[in-house]
């Protein structure tokens, strides 16, 4: 084997006083960067192959392991840095796109952080949520332009089918293919647990979780794999995917080894077989084509169930989403650059696409400008870390939010990148038998269901704090936010006025 | 009575149940001490039985019918009358293998250098819940 430049990205530090020679971690690795020496049975280490996952980190129960991030060796340079160099020794030695999971590690602004909330001081007075009701339910989907009443005093305006949500949370579009049955299994559970919903991704829904179908938001993506009349039927509402964040423009690919049985038979498609899914829909290349996929889904549903566009986050997102909605989407989804994907390759994800922050601003404002924001919810992705992001999510115009990364972190996951090997030691991401045991879907359900609580509480504690006793009272009022750090420009586009003014 | 029980579908064959089974029984206060005391290591009680993707942890099952309390020639295997475990006095036991012969699971081990049973899960006796169950990462193991 000729010389290799990539140098290992991580490096292993086993304290041999704490090592007690149990090979935990040599059967935890699914990389072999932990392995038996056949020699003499004792434990070795190869930082080679290592990802930096922390599953032996996790398991060694004398915490005599530490896996770090190798530093650069070398000369620095500020436009050569490592990862730069790393890229490129890769390349030269495989001759292919890189590729890579999660959302973009390149460190652009998180404005969420640049954002503050409102809280009431003597007038208008905070509300305790321990002692008082607070309202967290959202409601998706088309709503009359004005509550209109008979004579009688009864309301006759009418709402579209709608979604209901307990707390303003859903769990992304994850498909079963791109993570494991017991990962996905975990997601139905909760969101029923939670009363909120969960989003299938392009895998179709398995038929153990056409148990918890009224629970799930079901896609229709560009490769339509799993839909069928039963999967429309059973769904609660029904997402016709145009673009992910990680990967505007970007098509799907799940490689045939990860097709199983289970998954050629949810998906439709035969065993082994590449599981493609074009970038474009061949049947949309205008807004009145998606118009029509929309208005046929309406169709075959009876009306029934809310519709949703979801896109990516791009330069022209407002005509895009503005587009849809006058199309006739009852919700539409945006996702922004930090959004996650199992596989994508790493350019498209680390330099297509803008954050959230302003994708919801401007298209939130310019729904109202047409006088058509009721006509459709905004759900927001990409990247939401806590309840504070959520809750300014909510005041700069959304309905509701959309988590994946986060609700893999729950789950286990410790953002090591790898997705797309399919060796996810957590048992996340991956098909192996041997690997997709390490999810307890009891442990899973607990921890997502944990995670909801836990934000919903939050949130009610913030809107409490703001006076209101209901998350519509937040909706769209950018008046409990204010800009810290933010340029005139952003703070104009966002609509937030700078703290002090 | 309370057992052990196993969840095959989530058991991930890590087998810290079978290094915290040798910790429980070892006598020491920490896990590393344990260990370092190599000669005096005791045999786990539980074991990992492992085929490519499929594992769970087997230990002495405490079965009703008990056919090693029966098979038992030197009166070293008997049922505790309270909790209703099957215990193992290693001063009575001369070593006959009557016990590992009978045994459907195979959970008794032999010390060929005893000339004794090895190990016998006692179910962490008097300590709570027992040590593999409490150190399962997975939860695959319950005490119900």
């Amino acid at each position: 084997m000729p010389l290799t430049t990539v140098h290992p990205q991580f490096i292993i530090k086993r304290d041999m006083d704490l090592c007690i020679q149990c090979g935990v971690c040599t059967r935890q690795c699914s990389y072999d960067a932990q392995k038996i020496d056949p020699e003499d049975g004792r434990v070795s280490s190869d930082p080679r192959t290592c990802v930096g996952c922390q599953r032996c980190v996790t398991l060694c129960p004398t915490g005599a392991l530490v896996v770090t991030e190798r530093e650069l060796h070398g000369r620095s340079h500020p436009n050569w840095s490592l990862q730069v160099q790393r890229a490129i020794h890769r390349q030269a030695e495989s001759g292919g796109m890189l590729l890579t999971g999660m959302g973009t590690d390149k460190n652009y602004r998180i404005y969420w952080d640049n954002l503050v909330l409102n809280a009431s001081q003597v007038t208008n007075p905070s509300i305790d949520p321990l002692r008082e009701p607070m309202e967290l339910r959202t409601f998706l989907g088309a709503k009359p332009e004005r509550v209109e009443f008979d004579d009688e005093g009864n309301p006759v305006s009418q709402a579209g089918p709608l979604l209901t949500l307990d707390t303003p949370i859903m769990f992304s579009a994850m498909s079963y293919g791109s993570i494991s049955f017991n990962a996905c299994y975990s997601l139905a559970r909760a969101a029923k647990n939670a009363g909120t919903y969960f989003n299938t991704g392009e895998g179709g829904l398995h038929r153990d979780l056409y148990e918890y179908a009224d629970h799930a938001i079901v896609q229709v993506a560009s490769g339509r794999f799993g839909v069928t009349p039963q999967y429309l039927d059973a769904a609660a509402a029904v997402e016709i995917k145009i673009g992910q964040g990680a990967k505007p423009g970007i098509g799907g690919h799940l490689p045939g080894e990860k097709v199983s049985a289970e998954i050629s038979a949810t998906r439709m498609i035969p065993e082994g077989s590449d599981a493609i899914s074009p970038a474009p829909h061949h049947d949309i290349y205008s807004i009145e084509d998606l118009k029509q996929l929309i208005y046929a889904l309406k169709e075959a549903t009876n009306y029934s169930k809310p519709v949703s566009v979801k896109i990516a986050a791009v330069n022209y997102v407002v005509p895009i989403a503005v587009g849809a909605v006058r199309a006739g989407a009852d919700i539409v989804a945006m996702d922004g650059t930090r959004g996650g994907s199992g596989a994508t390759p790493t350019v498209i994800r680390d330099n297509v696409g803008i954050p959230i922050e302003f994708a919801l601003a401007a298209v939130d404002s310019r729904l109202r400008q047409e006088g058509i924001r009721h006509q459709a919810s905004l759900v927001v992705a990409g990247g939401f870390r806590n309840s504070a992001d959520i809750a300014k999510a909510i005041a700069l115009g959304a309905d509701a939010v959309y988590i994946g990364t986060s609700a893999l972190i729950a789950l286990g996951c410790h953002m090591c990148q790898s997705c797309y090997t399919g060796k996810c030691t957590w048992g996340i991401c991956t098909q192996d038998p041997y690997l997709t045991k390490r999810l307890n879907p009891e442990i899973g359900t607990r921890s997502l269901t944990n995670l909801l609580r836990a934000w919903s509480l939050e949130i009610k504690e913030m809107l409490g704090g703001m006076g209101m006793n209901s998350i519509d009272s937040l909706r769209g009022n950018r008046e409990m936010l204010r800009g810290i750090g933010l340029t005139t420009e952003e703070l104009e586009i966002l609509e937030v006025a700078p703290v002090g003014r | 009575m309370k057992r052990v029980y196993a969840k095959e579908e989530v058991c991930i064959g890590c087998r810290l149940c079978e290094i915290y089974c040798i910790f429980q029984h070892s006598g020491h206060h920490t896990l590393v001490k344990a260990f370092l005391d190599q000669e005096n290591l005791p045999e786990p009680a539980v074991r990992v039985e492992e085929d490519g993707a499929m594992s769970f942890a087997l230990q002495c099952r405490h079965c009703d019918d008990a056919p090693c309390v029966a098979a038992c020639i030197a009166g070293a295997m008997t049922r505790d009358p309270h909790t209703g475990a099957i215990k193992h006095d290693e001063e009575r036991c001369v070593g006959c293998w009557s016990c590992v012969m009978v045994c459907p699971f195979g959970a008794i081990r032999m010390d060929n250098e005893k000339g004794k049973v090895g190990s016998k899960c006692d179910l962490c006796e008097g300590k709570g819940i027992p040590a593999c169950v409490a150190h399962c990462p997975n939860e695959a193991l319950i005490y119900e």
